[in-house]
């Protein structure tokens, strides 16, 4: 096939003028004396320790295929091995092939939901999540709908607790899954997991229950041990790993069909070759995070109050998105800055080395505001100035005053650009 | 600004952008001054921005002609997700010249009658947000 250039000219044309726009962009960062980065929800930094662990398995062991029979693969073998049980460990598994690695996140959730209702298809066709759902499971469920399974979703109170109620209501014999997040990633709302799990498991037994602990995993007290959960999620990433790995918890004895074939290695959901640097960045991240566990839960909350109150003490028309104190995860800040957007808000912080996400319809693709903030009932102006924050154990106390000295001026300047328009 | 002669509209906030322009215009139909305010995102602030700057010192008849590719053009193009702001702005633009002449009840011949594509995307963006809004709040 002879490639239409005339036909592809136009969108090259306009990727190389965005590179153009990128450039002039990062040129107008240069000269920043203080940098914060707090964007940990979308990717994040990789600490030192955990690259020099990496580092090795690229070119001086262990690189070889972990399936074949010589000395660089066998050493795959062992190393892919080492580290899931150390994952394992730390998750409260039976066995180290409950730990099932997979490119991320989004593939763990694809693969729990995908596999359980591919697997579980002549049994029934309904699953129930709920509305604040990370994407990468509320898509999974809209995608199913095609093949006929139906999905409700159980609505939330205005810090983010799924109803209980109403999730009893929705359970019945025809229900093959439910899938809810252990922690919200966006308001940081700690699920009242095990109670759900219960309810799900006293309606129908034979119910898989799937959380998405991505967001729990080296961030609270989290265990499959404690908790009466088939498959579980977590990332490499959210806990300052590297990206591009992550794993799904199956408990022995439960069933997920692959969603993907080809050559298998050592996972048997997951074909393809095993990213063995990735898979180490991974464990070595999660050994660090839960090194002083407690010590350091107790330093990101003194962080995140500091942030917190220290913007409510600075700023006025300002709400805080989702629980407080302990009922939100150690790491998360999640504000509304009303009178203005979030996503301009995004851009004059980073000109100023802060660097964050938002809510905001303009950030997004559909152009939809977060659905989570709608679900607890945020009005559309109000998530629209919603900026998502997420502190880790290696950010000083000076990091939080620089961010707590550089937003009020940041607001202000949005906020004077907005005037008096679309203000009721 | 607070002398300005026309304020005109146009966005939604639930749609996520929202433009205020305000325009100074003489006896002889020119623009004198021009500001905006905008409840939306970079682009749409940037789209604005030089929407405001192209028209100082121009003839209504001059400004009318404006199109949202130029603007686009001039902030150095704009994303296609974000090419409803730059139309957002000219909406706004054609909307304050028209309802300057409606103050004026006086209706120059180069001003079409009907709306132009940047008015009539505005008001569709205006409709959608409506009903998206109004959707959200039966849901609940």
């Amino acid at each position: 096939m002879i490639l239409n250039v005339e036909k592809h000219a136009l969108p090259f044309k306009g990727l190389i003028r965005m590179v153009e726009n990128v450039k002039e962009l990062l040129k107008a960062h240069e000269g920043l004396k203080h940098e914060v980065y707090l964007d940990i929800e979308n990717s994040s930094m990789v600490p030192e320790e955990v690259i020099e662990a990496m580092l090795p398995y690229y070119n001086q062991r262990a690189f070889g295929n972990p399936t074949l029979t010589h000395k660089p693969g066998w050493e795959a073998f062992e190393t892919i091995m080492e580290s899931a049980q150390k994952i394992a460990t730390f998750l409260g598994c039976k066995a180290l092939e409950e730990v099932n690695f997979t490119p991320g996140e989004t593939e763990a959730n694809n693969l729990a939901l995908m596999g359980t209702a591919f697997c579980l298809r002549e049994k029934g066709k309904k699953i129930v999540i709920s509305e604040i759902e990370p994407i990468s499971v509320l898509h999974v469920t809209e995608m199913l709908q095609k093949y006929g399974f139906t999905t409700t979703k159980i609505s939330v109170d205005s810090e983010g607790f799924v109803n209980l109620e109403k999730l009893r209501e929705a359970i019945d014999k025809e229900t093959i899954l439910v899938s809810l997040s252990t922690v919200n990633h966006e308001i940081g709302t700690i699920q009242l997991i095990k109670e759900a799990l219960e309810i799900v498991k006293d309606k129908n037994p034979d119910t898989i229950l799937h959380t998405d602990a991505s967001d729990a995993y080296g961030k609270i007290r989290f265990n499959v041990k404690d908790l009466d959960v088939d498959l579980a999620t977590v990332s490499s990433y959210k806990i300052l790993g590297p990206r591009g790995i992550g794993a799904l918890f199956v408990r022995e004895g439960i069933n997920v069909e692959r969603i993907l074939e080809g050559q298998l290695g050592t996972q048997k959901l997951w074909p393809g070759v095993e990213n063995t640097p990735l898979i180490v960045g991974f464990a070595k991240a999660s050994e660090l995070a839960f090194q002083n566990f407690e010590e350091n839960l107790n330093y990101m909350r003194k962080l995140r109050d500091k942030l917190i109150d220290g913007i409510f003490g600075r700023i006025s028309e300002v709400r805080l998105n989702g629980p407080k104190d302990d009922k939100r995860a150690s790491d998360n800040v999640n504000i509304s800055f009303l009178r203005c957007e979030g996503e301009a808000l995004t851009i004059e912080l980073s000109l100023n080395g802060v660097y964050v996400s938002s809510g905001s319809a303009c950030t997004r693709r559909l152009l939809q505001p977060s659905h989570v903030l709608v679900a607890i009932g945020r009005k559309f102006e109000e998530a629209h100035g919603s900026i998502l924050m997420k502190v880790t154990r290696y950010h000083a106390e000076e990091d939080i005053n620089y961010v707590l000295e550089t937003t009020p001026k940041a607001v202000e300047r949005i906020r004077g650009i907005v005037g008096s328009t679309g203000v009721e | 600004m607070e002398d300005a002669t026309v304020v005109a509209v146009a966005g939604n906030p639930a749609c996520g952008d929202m433009i205020t322009f305000y325009l100074k215009i003489n006896h002889q139909d020119i623009i004198e001054k021009a500001s905006f305010e905008s409840y939306g995102c970079a682009a749409n602030i940037a789209t604005s921005s030089v929407v405001t700057e192209m028209i100082k010192g121009m003839r209504l008849k001059d400004a009318w002609k404006i199109s949202w590719k130029s603007v686009a053009d001039a902030v150095g193009g704009l994303p296609s997700v974000k090419f409803h702001c730059g139309i957002l702005a000219v909406g706004a633009l054609k909307r304050a010249i028209r309802a300057y002449y409606k103050k004026k009840s006086f209706s120059p011949e180069w001003m079409p009658k009907e709306l132009s594509f940047e008015e009539k995307q505005a008001l569709e963006e205006e409709e959608l947000a409506r009903i998206l809004s109004k959707r959200m709040k039966t849901e609940e």
